[in-house]
């Protein structure tokens, strides 16, 4: 990995000098993970969901555990350090770079010293070996730092308006931060109430972060200031692509989107380095809290709150059937909106949905297919025309969901049963991993035509998402079996088909799709068994994924350290808070197109590698549609 | 039949009774072919029973110029009851010009219909074009590009008819046109593919071509015409016995050839620097339908890292996705091994085979040089 981060720091200076500089902050969460940090401007490049608003999540809390003793000391520091600095990093653009500088110093004095020394400090106590490579790059820092400095000075021009807001924001956390430092006395307090605490820490971590979200098109942050972060070039190319995904190493946004947080989530302790970019929540925290919450939601619609704590209980999953309930709980936000004075309809109902996607984000974060339909949405109502009245434009909303949901996602599943069906034979052994819905119609479709074939079900753990399928198979009569995934070798040979559904199907073929369908779809292809993925267009994304690590999500990590009813053999109780054990509940992988032979859509057949015509042809189509 | 005369269409006109051909029962039923025996490989086959020469070949194409008034004359002359009938005529009309594909032939006599139609609005036109093109289709299910021809015209015809706010003659000449040109286009294909192939043809090459296709036989006069040298290895081609006229057709125009047996390509295959061969169909995963023995050959070069080139025109794209080789419709001829054989035994009567695109390298169409993944894009982009 380090070898791999080299090189990409060499490639753009520009954006590479923040980043590399940053991700030596000392802080925590980064040092022992430079892959993530490395990883932010390839990540970045991945657009996805266009409706990345900043989540209000952030990952500090993640760092409480490791910082928690050096942030005592630290804060004091960072604050006198901090305020020094100001003056010093004029030319950062961002608060990061004012950190940069504040960090530079009292790295080659005293570690401990720098505010994002509280991170520092904790990493090179916490995380030795990492620790010791940041401090060495941060040290070699200062005398290069000037120049840095100064070429930031003259690599962008907007930075600089950055800097005195910077500035003035590093004043304000300084200030926080010695009231925090007295708070702080007492130990990582209670994440959740810490939020000052949190955020005043996070703030003073800030500084390192941003820069290295700036490298990477850091500008996801839809909030305003959190925009001009980015530098010209990332201007430029937010522009052209649709937001990357928020990282949640970047403190800065976290935090900012913490501020605007509905649902306080708290971080999960124990994470794996290698996926600190993505959140990780403890699950079963926050329901109860948002079920109180039901009666004060003001700017939140009940029929998107609802769906909202569905997601977070995990009652709805499933890509279209998340994507429905979304889109439905939109519907309802229409019918009942108003719009205020002095405000058009286009802009207010635009900024309305997109704080409620934000919610929906915090809740569980989207899907492609929901950010597909949010995207669609979103155009609809910048399409209006002005001079329909209110309730015309509503109802034209309205219907066009309305057909969204019955072109795109219904109809498109009759087209690919259709397509499907002409595949099965008799006599043919199917096998199928999960609960795909479009592969559930298919197979009772089939079923109805009167073909001879049996199932074969796969399932694995956690979420045994397999058994609901085999229900309702059996309940039709098909012929069934069912298995788990470690057995998939095994009967492999006698398999003459793989049926499998996909969350998303990105532009290079790559098929993301519920964890484990890329161990089946291999070992089918190592067996020679064609393997057909059955996903509707408005799924496809122009992305491209090389792996399953730099975009997923993350589950309930108890669920895997735990079997559900089987008390004997849950070996790993006590040790769920060790800091040795890290548990990785992954939800999604890639599985790469050469192991793909097939993939129906409602456009037909097709090869993998025609996916990105698909895009580029209907994709627009049905934005204007 | 073909040796009787050159002339072969005038006299079938004249003579509607006659069987035009000697093992083939198409005439008395045209709506279907009754043994079920793949029409269009008996046709291949009765056209390969024949010995076959240019000078033939020139005789029937200037035999040809004439036929397009006596169909005609001949299709006025049914009358509406019988238009169904009119294009399985029709199409074993122009079929029977040698140097015809069988897409461009059915795509004559689509436009023959379109000619002939008293419809006085589009959507009956079209709906006609359909009846028709549908009966085409039905009569040789097994062959992929008259399927794929026929899809294609109706394609382009709702296309054009897309533009309603012209008056039904004006669009009907219009449409009328766009076949001609369709055809023409399909017919100067070859020519188009011949060129563009040259580039790939080096001085001193070894070809080994499998199959008779009309396409690669275009491709390799042309190169010959262009004082390439190079020498051909064919293969025997068993059952059809393709090997042969190839061979025949190749030393007439002076270039080496060497006949192999079907079993000593992989031997062969060391001193082969590329593979050239044409397709019945070339279908959405970028991999052809071809006379059986295509995968065969096709395996041996890509394990020794030898190019495949598939010559095929683009009306030969089709909207199939076979899985695997017993995924597509059954296309069986009889074999004749010479002696007799048990009649508990089965015999394999297949056809033709599926290749897969892995084991291509390229296609030669008239829309270009593509890579095998590029078919579907041009599918797409056409059907959708």
């Amino acid at each position: 990995m380090e070898s791999r981060r080299n090189p990409r720091a060499v490639v753009d200076p520009k954006v590479r000098q923040v980043g590399f500089f940053t991700s030596s902050q000392p802080d925590s969460t980064h040092q022992p993970d430079p892959i993530a940090s490395e990883s932010h401007p390839v990540v970045s490049r991945n657009s996805l969901s266009p409706v990345m608003i900043p989540p209000p999540r952030h990952n500090s809390s993640d760092t409480f555990p490791l910082r928690a003793a050096s942030a005592v000391s630290p804060s004091s520091f960072s604050y006198s350090t901090r305020r020094d600095f100001p003056d010093g990093s004029t030319t950062a653009a961002s608060p990061g770079r004012v950190s940069r500088g504040s960090f530079s110093k009292p790295s080659s004095s005293s570690l401990p010293g720098v505010g994002m020394d509280s991170m520092a400090a904790a990493k090179s106590s916490s995380v030795p070996a990492s620790g010791l490579t940041t401090v060495s790059v941060v040290v070699n820092m200062p005398p290069g730092l000037s120049e840095k400095e100064s070429d930031q000075k003259k690599n962008s021009k907007p930075l600089k308006e950055k800097t005195t807001k910077a500035e003035r924001r590093a004043l304000q956390e300084a200030q926080r931060a010695a009231k925090a430092a007295a708070k702080a006395e007492g130990g990582k307090a209670p994440l959740v109430s810490s939020g000052s605490v949190a955020s005043t820490n996070v703030k003073a971590a800030k500084p390192a972060k941003p820069s290295s979200q700036k490298n990477d098109v850091a500008v996801a942050a839809a909030a305003g200031p959190s925009e001009k972060k980015g530098g010209q070039t990332e201007k430029d190319r937010k522009k052209d692509a649709p937001h990357p995904r928020m990282q949640y190493d970047d403190e800065s946004r976290v935090v900012k989107a913490k501020r605007r947080a509905v649902v306080k989530q708290t971080e999960a302790k124990n994470r794996v380095e290698l996926f600190r970019h993505l959140p990780q929540y403890e699950h079963g925290t926050q329901l109860p809290d948002l079920e109180t919450k039901f009666f004060q939601l003001d700017p939140m619609h009940p029929a998107v709150y609802k769906v909202g704590l569905q997601y977070l209980s995990g009652d709805i999953s499933g890509g279209n059937a998340r994507c429905i309930a979304m889109l439905q709980a939109f519907q309802e936000v229409v019918k009942d909106y108003s719009t205020p004075s002095e405000k058009t309809l286009n802009r207010d109902m635009t900024a309305k949905i997109s704080s409620y996607v934000s919610f929906l984000i915090e809740c569980r974060p989207l899907s492609v297919s929901m950010g597909n339909a949010i995207r669609f949405v979103k155009n609809r109502i910048a399409k209006l025309p002005i001079t329909l009245s209110e309730s015309e434009a509503k109802a034209a909303l309205q219907s066009d969901i309305e057909r969204f949901i019955n072109e795109k996602i219904i109809m498109a599943d009759t087209v690919i049963v259709k397509h499907a069906v002409t595949k099965i034979r008799d006599g043919d052994v199917l096998l199928t991993y999960g609960s795909p819905t479009a592969v559930e119609m298919v197979l009772l479709h089939a079923h109805e035509l009167g073909k001879k074939f049996r199932v074969l079900v796969v399932d694995s753990r956690p979420k045994l998402e397999g058994q609901l399928l085999l229900r309702r198979l059996i309940k039709r009569g098909i012929n069934c079996t069912y298995t788990h995934i470690n057995a998939i070798s095994y009967i492999m040979h006698e398999v003459t088909k793989v049926f499998l559904g996909a969350s998303s199907v990105l532009s290079n073929g790559t098929v993301y799709s519920r964890v484990g369908t890329a161990c089946v779809a291999m070992v089918a292809s190592a067996f020679r068994v064609p393997v057909l993925v059955c996903c509707e267009a408005y799924k496809f994304h122009e992305r491209v994924q090389l792996d399953s690590i730099c975009s997923n999500e993350l589950g309930d990590p108890n669920a895997i350290s735990k079997v559900h009813g089987r008390e004997d053999i849950n070996y790993l109780d006590g040790l769920t808070n060790n800091a040795n054990l890290q548990f990785l509940n992954l939800m999604y992988d890639a599985t790469p197109s050469d192991y793909i032979s097939m993939i129906i859509t409602d456009y037909g057949m097709v090869p993998p590698t025609s996916v990105p015509v698909i895009v580029r042809e209907y994709q627009k189509e049905h934005m204007l549609v | 039949m073909w040796r009787r005369s050159a002339s072969f269409i005038l006299d079938r006109t004249s003579n509607p009774s006659s069987p035009p051909m000697a093992n083939n029962t198409t005439t008395q039923t045209p709506f279907q072919n009754p043994d079920a025996i793949s029409a269009y490989y008996q046709t291949r086959a009765a056209h390969h029973h024949g010995v076959i020469t240019s000078d033939w070949l020139a005789q029937a194409q200037a035999a040809v110029e004439q036929p397009p008034d006596d169909e005609d004359s001949s299709v006025s002359d049914h009358g509406n009851y019988e238009k169904s009938f009119d294009v399985i005529d029709e199409f074993n009309g122009w079929r029977k010009q040698p140097d015809l594909a069988e897409a461009v032939a059915a795509i004559r006599a689509l436009a023959a219909v379109i000619r002939a139609s008293e419809a006085t609005t589009m959507m009956e036109l079209e709906i006609e074009l359909k009846k028709a093109s549908d009966t085409l289709k039905s009569w040789d299910k097994t062959s992929i590009s008259l399927t794929a021809g026929c899809d294609l015209f109706i394609r382009y015809v709702t296309r054009t008819s897309a533009l309603e706010y012209e008056d039904f003659n004006s669009a009907k000449s219009r449409l009328l046109e766009r076949a001609e040109k369709f055809g023409e286009i399909s017919c100067k294909a070859r020519k188009i593919i011949a060129m563009l192939s040259q580039d790939f043809i080096f001085d001193g090459c070894t070809i080994l071509v499998h199959g008779l296709s009309r396409v690669v036989l275009e491709v390799l006069k042309t190169a010959a015409q262009n004082n390439k040298l190079f020498r051909v290895l064919c293969t025997e081609g068993r059952p059809d016995g393709t090997g042969v006229l190839l061979s025949n057709e190749l030393s007439k125009l002076d270039i080496p050839v060497k006949l192999l047996l079907d079993s000593a390509v992989a031997y062969s295959m060391d001193e082969v620097d590329m593979v050239f061969v044409g397709a019945d169909g070339v279908v959405e995963s970028g991999g052809i339908i071809n006379m059986m023995g295509t995968y065969q050959i096709a395996l041996v070069a890509h394990s020794m890292n030898k190019p495949v080139y598939v010559a095929a025109e683009s009306y030969k794209f089709a909207r199939l996705y076979p899985l695997d080789q017993k995924d597509m419709a059954p296309a069986l001829r009889p074999i004749e091994f010479g002696v007799k054989i048990p009649a508990k035994v089965e015999v394999e009567r297949s056809a033709r085979d599926y290749t897969p695109p892995q084991y291509l390298t390229l296609l030669f169409t008239d829309l270009g040089v593509l890579s095998p993944s590029v078919v579907s894009d041009e599918l797409i982009q056409l059907y959708l």
